[in-house]
């Protein structure tokens, strides 16, 4: 794999009143890339439901919780990683949600892990020891 | 900060809420208190336009997946209008054109009503 060009990286707590900047930072680096303001955008929206789960999900609304964001890319990847120390998240047991269902019984989120997915060309899951990472990777 | 905003109106009976701005997890409860409000109220037929709404995540469009079931068993709708093609593509890529009323143009949402 080639070596990585320059990586940025944003520090952030774990709270909804962080996401505009969240979305910013990352739309920021992509832009510079020369991506389009199509894909600007669904790399903004994967991350902020990436980082929405993690508030939500990994640290269950708890405030104050670190979450460590970085950007990088080489000539034909982007990629985003962002690290928590949370409660861990299992993919194989996500099912795709029925939004008609679920309208039906009145329940509303699991539709972030769909969206990403959808949104980006490969995500990948990893633990070490206390810290889950996303890494969400998407072709230039 | 990037901002959101909620106006409500009142056209031809019907409640027009314009909503602009970044709708997510941070400001979706923005809109569930005015949607509630309305609700509680007994005004169960609803438009939102979505003329000046920059950005939408899933938290957003949940909060419309928590209230259409109660206002349309109570006789009403919650119509969506005037979305830019990015906001568009977002309820488009969960599957909500097939489940929710998404008009063009709020008019067209009134004759929905009136109908």
């Amino acid at each position: 794999m080639a070596a990585s060009n320059n990586i940025y990286s944003l520090s952030v707590e774990a709270s909804t009143s962080q996401l505009a900047k969240v979305r910013d930072f990352v739309a920021e680096h992509a832009e510079r890339l020369g991506l389009s303001e199509k894909e600007i955008g669904n790399i903004r929206l994967a991350v902020d439901e990436a980082y929405t789960n993690i508030i939500k999900h990994a640290y269950k609304n708890i405030p104050a919780k670190p979450v460590e964001i970085e950007l990088g890319s080489d000539n034909s990847h982007l990629w985003i990683s962002i690290k928590d120390e949370g409660e861990s998240f299992d993919p194989g047991a996500y099912n795709e949600p029925d939004i008609k269902q679920r309208i039906k019984n009145k329940q509303r989120g699991g539709m972030g892990v769909y969206l990403i997915r959808k949104l980006m060309d490969n995500v990948q899951y990893n633990r070490s020891g206390h810290m889950n990472e996303i890494r969400m990777i998407k072709h230039l | 900060m990037k901002n959101f905003g909620i106006s409500i109106r009142e056209v031809e009976n019907i409640r027009v809420l314009d909503i602009s701005g970044e709708l997510d997890a941070h400001t979706a409860s923005q809109l569930e208190n005015s949607l509630k409000a309305l609700i509680d109220q007994n005004e169960i037929c609803i438009i939102v336009n979505c003329k000046g709404l920059d950005y939408i995540a899933s938290a957003g469009l949940g909060v419309f997946m928590a209230y259409i079931e109660d206002v349309r068993g109570m006789g009403g709708d919650i119509k969506l209008t005037n979305m830019n093609e990015r906001v568009y593509n977002v309820f488009d890529l969960l599957g909500f054109p097939t489940l929710y009323d998404i008009h063009d143009d709020e008019s067209e949402a009134l004759t929905g009503f009136n109908k």
